[in-house]
């Protein structure tokens, strides 16, 4: 059953992605002021979504965890930060490439992509303090710890942002206030985001089941030593 | 009486504070390596930046705040590696003193031992760089120990976490100075503003705001956590 939902979800976000990104680079006409790039924008924005709504999800699942102390939801919380981490990279790099062609640099110091920064170099640490803790329910206590120090700093980094001054493009979505994409261009960014969002969850569904053969392998030899 | 539990907490808190401090001022292992590490630094800035440009008075509280945190990981590092010799720790978590008031105890002994060495700092950072800090004395201090306090939550917190680690030396600035950026922005910012001579109020008011928020919100989150990070 299992299995068949996995293989189900990778399906629906192999051919969602295809078909995306036929409708990206074939479909979409070049944007006005800024040309082919602003295509980026359909990869960096979900991208920033699921990273953050990631680190969310992880600090539920470690609160999950110390409650009650069942590393299976330990398990998904690290699956979801490693999952964050790397779609966190994706909106740094698309970013930053972005930037080069139209801001003229690779990186500049806007509050949005320090916070981005930050968000990153928290949960790398979250994902470091993990690979240097042996026992496994001592780490997941401890990173518990640090996932949720480092999801309430997440919110405070993101509140600055709001009394920096900032050279990052505004809001582009309409739900937000003061939307700029035309209708057409932001429907496809939605099917974007569930496409990449299918792609997430199976990568967090393969993650998990590492996890618990990693944890049955521990305990087997847990089991062997004792004899 | 209503209050006696609270009594009760702060003779705890108190009681490991002086420990710590009278362990420390005994050995001054910490406080030494601490003062020369800030003093050296501060010389290593006169090379990084022309010190004698009007421009590098616009970095004075960049400066010193890295000056802080790098000096004050030294302190927070022992705070907890100090207890593990003859297995303190075990017998400090075994004891009858909560976690949280074990937790208050050893900040206040490393929020008085980081001032110490701040203290020391901002008087050599003054005498080299010409800096005339006396102007907003007072703001200075309450930015000073609004920022160590925020430094010293964190930090002691996650000297807990680190202390069994093989790698404890390098996980902790890893995972301290990214969580500690917004109360490090707020001080930097207010610093610089306060030894320029700008008193606080009308701009920079936001950025104590954000100090005072940044201290009580993981002050609650440390005191709710400590707990979890010493005893499981």
């Amino acid at each position: 059953m299992r299995n068949k939902f996995l293989y189900g979800l990778s399906a629906l976000s192999a051919l969602l992605l295809t078909w995306n990104i036929y409708k990206i680079f074939l479909v979409m006409p070049d944007e006005l002021n800024q040309g082919a790039i602003w295509r980026i924008f359909y990869f960096h924005v979900p991208a920033a979504m699921l990273a953050m709504t990631g680190f969310g999800i992880g600090m539920g699942f470690s609160l999950a965890y110390l409650f009650t102390s069942n590393l299976r939801y330990d398990g998904i919380a690290e699956g979801v930060v490693e999952v964050s981490l790397v779609f966190a990279a994706v909106n740094l790099v698309t970013g930053s490439i972005w930037a080069r062609i139209i801001w003229g640099v690779w990186w500049a110091w806007d509050a949005r992509l320090t916070s981005m920064l930050v968000c990153w170099l928290i949960f790398a640490g979250y994902l470091m303090l993990r690979r240097a803790i042996e026992e496994p329910t001592q780490r997941a206590r401890l990173s518990a710890v640090v996932s949720i120090f480092g999801a309430v700093d997440v919110v405070i980094v993101w509140k600055s942002i709001e009394w920096f001054r900032t050279i990052h493009p505004g809001p582009v979505l309409s739900v937000r206030q003061g939307g700029g994409m035309a209708p057409g261009m932001e429907a496809l960014m939605y099917w974007n985001l569930l496409a990449l969002l299918a792609l997430a969850i199976v990568l967090v569904m393969v993650r998990m089941r590492q996890a618990g053969v990693s944890r049955e392998i521990d305990s087997l030899r847990r089991l062997a030593h004792s004899y | 009486m209503l209050l006696d539990p609270l009594f009760l907490f702060l003779r705890q808190s108190f009681t490991i504070a002086a420990k710590d401090l009278r362990s420390e001022l005994r050995t001054k292992e910490a406080l030494n390596a601490s003062l020369a590490f800030s003093l050296v630094i501060l010389v290593l800035f006169s090379f990084a930046f022309d010190p004698s440009t009007d421009q590098f008075h616009d970095f004075s509280g960049g400066f010193l705040w890295l000056v802080f945190t790098f000096a004050g990981t030294l302190v927070l590092n022992r705070s907890f590696a100090r207890e593990l010799q003859n297995d303190c720790l075990d017998a400090l978590v075994a004891s009858p003193v909560p976690a949280s008031a074990l937790f208050i105890g050893k900040a206040l002994a490393n929020l008085f031992l980081l001032m110490v060495i701040e203290f020391v700092s901002l008087l050599a950072f003054a005498f080299f760089y010409d800096v005339n800090w006396t102007r907003q004395a007072w703001s200075l201090l309450l930015v000073i120990a609004l920022g160590t306090w925020a430094l010293t939550v964190i930090g002691t917190v996650f000297s807990a976490l680190t202390v069994n680690l093989r790698l404890r030396e390098l996980m902790l600035p890893t995972l301290v100075y990214p969580l500690l950026i917004p109360a490090l922005m707020a001080a930097i910012l207010l610093t610089t503003d306060l030894l320029g001579g700008t008193p606080i109020g009308g701009e920079n008011l936001i950025w104590m705001k954000v100090l005072v928020a940044f201290d009580v919100i993981f002050t609650a989150v440390a005191l709710a956590m400590m707990d979890t990070v010493l005893v499981g």
